[in-house]
């Protein structure tokens, strides 16, 4: 029998996040989206700030550390960083935070452009199924699945979340 | 096995279609070929990055296995390979076992032994990637980097790369390739790369004695006249002389190969407005082009370079790509 919970509407997860975000810790941050899904929500948290300052996004396909096994991804956008970040607070900004291995390698990543004096890591989602020491500082939701349960953002027009039932990514 | 027997397209293709080896461009598709240009899309930003480097190969050994004389393209697939994070071991094989007669065989099956992932080969010998990724196929990966007058595919593929940059749609092009097709690898694999990217208008331009006799049969159009072969051309390909693969008399004098064919700012004239010129190198000054046409505005020769490295990047991660998955 399933437990399943039931999603929020990404309208509602992205106001609880905006208001978190307001607060003073993060007014200095650059927000940077993970493709694709953050990136979108990146733009959407951009807009509901009224932040005019360029987001950054980050395509972590050339930092996966499942290469060897899946190869690599279809294009997803390429990363574009702010002029530097180094010495900036960085927001990096995910839909789902699930096992932390897209976040290992988005950190990564952004050592590979500069030295950032601080990473703040929010979500819209985290569920459990954590294999590293990762966890959101923000998040809207925090909800428990079954392992073959995924919660998958569906986007840019209209942001939707979808819950699948697979079991893990293969090629 | 299937009636067409050993075609290096199937050595060259996982089950799934994907690039296992890369040693031709024949009988590749066209949306293989687009997706080495696309991936290669997203590595050509990497030279400008502060840390040029991504982990995607971070513990492969790859060998550049040349028997040939090489400057830009072991360098380049060197680059290639470090900025993916690769160990990358150089033999200068001219001067290892093979000269106390090893066989090349042999030579891959002792780089095999000491867990090399990857080969990159140059040989003079018409197949010689092909016989290693034939018969070592399960334990490494084979990249052609040249093997005598039969392929040059990564050259090919950086060609067809650059050409896009600046045209973009392959089914309105003319193109010409001039000069030496006879010996030229690079002219095989670009020919076949422009068919298979559905160029219409392809055209090889030379003396009688460097175009091959059947060279129409691979749907190219053969031209002895630079004035009509260039006639409203988009793209000018212009082949190195390969003096050394020459055996006997095949051109009069050197001036007289430049009187006729050498690429001037005269001839580029009748071409289409903004054509192209491109050289896969080295180049010989007052040979096969004039040195104002090789520095003018239309010569992509140093773009073709710096491209080479990206369409490296591209190739490498796509051969190595899932190679664990494909394993098991």
């Amino acid at each position: 029998m399933s437990n399943t919970p039931k999603i929020p509407a990404v309208e509602i997860l992205l106001a609880s996040l905006v208001d978190e975000l307001t607060a003073d810790a993060y007014s200095d941050g650059v927000l940077v989206g993970i493709r694709r899904g953050g990136a979108w929500i990146v733009d959407e948290l951009q807009a509901r700030l009224g932040r005019t300052d360029p987001p950054g996004y980050i395509d972590i396909s050339f930092y996966r550390d499942d290469f060897a096994m899946v190869g690599l991804q279809p294009e997803v956008g390429g990363s574009e960083l702010p002029v530097s970040i180094d010495d900036a607070h960085v927001i990096l900004v995910d839909d789902v935070i699930h096992t932390g291995r897209t976040i290992r390698a988005a950190m990564n990543e952004l050592f590979d452009s500069g030295r950032p004096k601080k990473i703040s890591l929010i979500s819209l989602i985290e569920r459990d199924g954590h294999e590293l020491p990762i966890r959101a500082d923000i998040c809207s939701l925090r909800v428990s699945l079954a392992p073959n349960e995924h919660v998958k953002l569906l986007g840019p027009e209209p942001l939707a979340f979808e819950l699948v039932k697979r079991n893990r990514e293969k090629k | 096995m299937s009636s067409s027997g050993l075609r290096d397209s199937h050595v060259q293709l996982n089950e799934d279609g994907s690039l296992r080896h890369f040693l031709t461009i024949d009988g590749l598709s066209q949306s293989l070929l687009t997706e080495i240009m696309e991936n290669a899309e997203r590595f050509i930003d990497f030279g400008q990055r502060k840390i040029k480097k991504a982990p995607l190969l971070r513990g492969y050994t790859i060998v550049n296995l040349f028997f040939e004389p090489s400057t830009r393209t072991r360098t380049t697939f060197e680059i290639a390979a470090k900025r993916l994070s690769a160990d990358v071991i150089n033999l200068n094989a001219q001067r290892s076992s093979t000269s106390k007669g090893e066989t090349l065989l042999d030579t891959a099956r002792n780089l095999q032994a000491m867990h090399a992932d990857m080969l990159i080969v140059r040989d003079s010998h018409a197949g010689a990637a092909h016989l290693i990724a034939t018969h070592l196929n399960d334990q490494l990966q084979v990249v052609n980097a040249g093997d005598g007058r039969h392929a040059h595919p990564t050259q090919a593929m950086l060609d067809m790369f650059t050409i896009r940059q600046y045209k973009p749609d392959f089914s309105k092009l003319a193109v010409a390739i001039v000069g030496d097709v006879l010996h030229s690898r690079v002219a095989r694999s670009q020919i076949q790369a422009l068919g298979i990217l559905g160029v219409p208008d392809i055209r090889v331009i030379g003396p009688n004695t460097l175009i091959p006799t059947d060279v129409e049969s691979l749907g190219v159009t053969a031209h002895t006249s630079m004035e009509t072969g260039l006639d409203n051309v988009d793209v000018v390909i212009m082949l190195r002389l390969q003096r050394e693969r020459m055996i006997g008399q095949l051109i009069a004098s050197e001036q007289e190969y430049f009187k006729t064919w050498g690429l001037t700012q005269e001839r580029f004239a009748s071409t289409n407005k903004n054509a192209i010129v491109m050289h896969p190198g080295p180049i010989n000054r007052g040979l096969e082009i004039s040195s104002s046409m090789a520095d003018s505005p239309n010569s992509l020769i140093l773009p073709q370079v710096t491209n080479g490295i990206a369409i490296r990047m591209s190739v490498l991660s796509m051969v190595m790509s899932g190679v664990e998955g494909v394993k098991e």
